[in-house]
């Protein structure tokens, strides 16, 4: 039982970081169409950058914030010279493709070429302690990830629902056009998802390899396919589906890891796979997604 | 060296007798350049780029017929190939299969997983399949991992080598270079017929619009199921050739980066092409070793940087550069003689020459 | 007296076609004016260029500024707002974020005000303010997507074939709101219609468009009791 109960946390835990990562990829498909296979790989040059701030001294926390604001101008500028000159989505979607999965080469190798392919050990940002509650033990890590990501999703929610930039950015997405006619810089509001969800990457990266106590040129492109799961599994149009999507999907893939046994440890891609699988084939829009109607 | 890469309308150059003479030069040509490679290169070349370069062909002109004329996006292909690759490991290494046998069982069973995977891809759309297909890739090489008691897993099985028999008189290299190239017309042709057949023209008239295809009374699911089960036994097939041309397989030989490589190759070489994948595939295994090798680590960023300015600049790939080119020298040309337009189909006339 | 808009040479069209093939025309300030003309002789187009959606090319003076080569963002915040064809709500927000986009360029206190008038004008816009606007009626809609263009107070409105896809009825009602907002307003009201009976009662002038040229133009009564253009675009 005990086991059980420490594994839902560790799923949890695991699953919220997922979620992140997800809570990414819908910010850039909700204002686009599009999906960035580059995630995961912007994610983890975020990463290399705190660690490389920490290393220089600067407290892991402020270490972050740097490494978002620096990843949120990446992504911007990301979104304006290497992806809009390549067209949208629908006409474009095979090469809009390649020049993501030309960033995932390109970056990976690049932080291999400025920081090497060994490992580095990555501080735990909320200390090493755990709290005990009846008879399981939750890490501070677990704890701080859980509140991270629900302050995250608090801001993102103010942000879409209460501001008027988050008016326009959810006009751009559901409508281009009549946003542009309307006076929003269609542009400039691209630019801002790219650049938030490069920036939001680079938080749950750090999450990521807090977690593991490690950071591994590696290590993040298996993150992008939970992530994949799990904004399947929520809907890509819903960043709550994305959180939620990847609490399940972080349960799921360490259950059915700790369970299964013909899985095991290593094939929990397996299961994550067969999530993104079943989602698309029983309910295509995810938990939270509108339904897509399909364009003629 | 040059292909030809000109999908002439027949009427337009048998109407044009010098036009066809130059394609017939210019085919024996090609064919007689690629007859004498492997006399001309040393073995490392042959085995090592040439002989790549085929199997790579072969597994893009599936991938082409998926992606490019079906508008399937697969970021899975290394998947099938690899699965052909160790089918042919498994019946030649542990069951004494001579080599040829096992490439109809590689086709077979890629085949059926093509089938397999083509189903539920019917309901998925666009995208969404570019990340199914991408999740079964990152699969993959875990799987074989875990069943490492039959695959050799991580640590890779040997194979016993492809032979050259005794009345050739040639090397094995070479030998496997001459078998790897035959099974790659043969593709080729077969691919070529496919696309200008009735169900070429279905599986075409699918990517281009489903509403409309659907209205013509296309039967659209079997086409794409189709579509995907021929795209995987290419791949499959590949996939065992390249046990015939290196034998030694492991996990890590069939992971995400194989499968980026084809779809790069469709893509680079220009998408829904016949020609196209062949370009890829040779543009993919030769331009790294162009590249400046003195910081080898480097090689995938200029790569993946290469890939972005070629999609930026020329999203037709290689083969939609070729067209533009010859386009615009045949309006330059056609200006400065002021004969009008130019005379019949005209189309890549220059490609060709 | 200088006109509000004027167009001279006015070209444009979707990458190799041109559409237009050289349009002069004017509004003036106050006026109702009427584009008629069959499918596909560049009454859209005509509305695309001068909300820079499409590249156009000869001479767009508005209040006595060029507008030509700029692209919509900034148009707009000149003071010309368009209302496209069809689409021309975001489906995805409620009501009352749609008239919010409307007036996400003005920086002043009133938008609440501005927004609690059109509520009184179209009832049944406040009636479903918290709603989807994508879940309302095509009149609902249109009516939605008008309001949403006059909330950043322009001097000029856009308007293309609002009739489309509406019942008789509605189009009539949303044609008599128009010319209220017109008199009560005073927002100049440039439109796009196939359905010339109804856009010539309410017009005080008008063009004819035929294969991207000006075929005619006069007083909107010259035009309703013209024979020719009865005959082709009135149907009687």
């Amino acid at each position: 039982m005990d086991l059980f109960l420490d594994r839902v946390v560790i799923g949890l835990e695991q699953g919220a970081i997922y979620g992140s990562v997800a809570l990414a990829l819908v910010l850039i498909y909700r204002s686009t169409g599009f999906v960035n296979f580059a995630q995961g790989e912007m994610a983890l040059f975020s990463t290399f950058l705190t660690w490389q701030f920490w290393e220089w001294g600067v407290p892991i926390a402020a270490a972050i914030a740097a490494s978002m604001g620096v990843s949120f101008l990446a992504g911007a500028v990301i979104e304006r010279v290497l992806i809009r000159p390549v067209g949208d989505v629908e006409h474009n979607a095979l090469a809009l493709v390649i020049v993501t999965v030309g960033m995932l080469l390109a970056l990976n190798a690049l932080v291999g070429w400025i920081w090497g392919t060994e490992g580095r050990r990555f501080p735990k940002i909320f200390g090493a302690g755990t709290v005990d509650i009846g008879s399981v033990s939750i890490s501070y890590q677990a704890l701080g990830t859980f509140a991270v990501l629900a302050v995250l999703l608090g801001l993102l929610y103010l942000l879409f629902q209460r501001t008027k930039l988050g008016l326009a950015v959810r006009a751009v997405a559901s409508n281009a056009e009549s946003s542009s006619l309307a006076g929003i810089r269609v542009g400039r509001i691209l630019m801002f998802g790219w650049g938030l969800a490069a920036a939001v990457g680079a938080l749950a990266g750090a999450l990521y390899a807090s977690e593991l106590s490690l950071l591994d040129s590696n290590i993040f492109f298996q993150l992008l396919i939970y992530a994949f799961a799990a904004a399947t599994l929520g809907g890509f149009d819903s960043p709550v589906g994305a959180v939620v999507g990847g609490l399940v999907v972080g349960l799921v893939t360490v259950l059915a890891g700790g369970y299964v046994g013909f899985l095991g440890e290593d094939l929990k891609l397996v299961a994550a796979f067969a999530v993104i699988l079943v989602v698309l084939l029983v309910r295509p829009q995810g938990l939270f997604g509108r339904k897509q109607v399909s364009r003629v | 060296m040059t292909l030809d890469v000109t999908p002439v309308e027949p009427r337009g150059f048998l109407r044009d007798p010098k036009r066809l003479a130059v394609r017939v030069v210019i085919t024996l040509a090609v064919g007689a350049l690629l007859l004498a490679l492997p006399h001309i290169y040393p073995r490392f070349r042959v085995e090592g780029q040439f002989n790549v370069i085929i199997t790579y062909a072969i597994a893009a002109l599936g991938l082409n017929l998926l992606t490019g004329y079906n508008g399937q996006i697969s970021v899975g292909h290394g998947a099938f190939f690899g699965v052909g690759a160790y089918t042919t490991a498994i019946l030649v290494g542990d069951h004494g299969w001579p080599h040829f046998a096992t490439l109809a069982v590689a086709a077979a069973l890629t085949f059926v997983l093509g089938v397999l995977v083509g189903l539920p891809a019917l309901r998925i759309q666009g995208l969404y399949l570019a990340l199914v297909t991408l999740a079964l890739a990152a699969a993959f090489p875990l799987v074989v991992t875990r069943f490492s008691s039959v695959t050799g897993g991580t640590q890779g099985m040997r194979v016993s080598r492809f032979r050259a028999p005794d009345w050739t008189g040639l090397k094995d290299y070479q030998w496997k270079y001459y078998v790897l190239l035959a099974v790659a017309v043969v593709a080729f042709v077969l691919v070529r017929n496919l696309v200008k057949s009735r169900v070429g023209r279905a599986i075409i008239a699918t990517r281009d619009n489903e509403t409309a295809a659907q209205v013509l009374g296309v039967d659209l699911s079997r086409y794409k199921v189709l579509t995907f089960g021929i795209s995987a036994t290419l791949a499959g097939v590949a996939g065992a050739l390249s046990v015939f041309n290196e034998p030694f397989v492991n996990a890590e030989k069939y992971n995400i980066n194989l499968s980026i490589t084809l779809l790069v190759a469709v893509v680079v070489g220009g998408a829904a092409t016949i020609f196209g994948p062949a370009w890829g595939a040779f543009f993919v295994v030769m331009i790294p070793t162009w590249l400046p090798n003195r910081y080898p680590q480097l090689s995938p960023v200029l790569f993946g940087g290469s890939l972005i300015v070629l999609m930026i600049l020329a999203p037709g790939g290689f083969l939609g550069l070729v067209r533009q080119a010859s386009g615009w020298v045949r309006r330059r040309s056609g200006r400065r003689s002021s004969a009008g337009p130019s005379p019949g189909e005209g189309h890549d006339a220059l490609a060709s020459a | 007296m200088s006109h509000l808009l004027e167009a001279r040479a006015l070209t444009g069209g979707y990458g190799p076609v041109q559409v237009l093939r050289g349009l002069d025309f004017h509004v003036d300030a106050g006026e109702v004016v009427v584009i008629l003309g069959a499918n596909g002789a560049g009454k859209t187009t005509t509305l695309r260029a001068l909300s820079g959606m499409i590249p156009a090319r000869g001479e767009v003076v508005f209040d006595g500024r060029s507008i030509i080569g700029r692209r919509p963002e900034a148009i707009v915040r000149f003071g010309i707002a368009h209302v496209p064809q069809g689409r021309g709500t975001i489906a995805d927000l409620t009501v009352e974020e749609n008239l919010r986009v409307g007036a996400i360029i003005r920086r002043d206190r009133e938008v609440g005000a501005d927004i609690d008038r059109w509520y009184e004008m179209f009832p049944r816009l406040a009636e479903r303010r918290d709603q989807a606007a994508g879940s309302m009626s095509g009149g609902e809609q249109q009516m939605l997507a008008i309001a949403r263009a006059l909330m950043c107070r322009p001097r000029l409105l856009l308007l293309d074939e609002p009739s489309l896809g509406l019942a008789p009825l509605v189009t009539r009602e949303v044609f008599e709101r128009l010319a209220h907002v017109n008199r009560e307003l005073g927002t100049t009201v440039l439109v796009v219609e196939q359905n010339a009976n109804l856009a010539l009662e309410i017009a005080d002038r008008g063009y004819v468009l035929e294969a991207g040229l000006i075929a005619a133009s006069g007083r909107a009564d010259e035009l309703a009791s013209d024979e020719s253009v009865r005959k082709a675009y009135l149907g009687y």
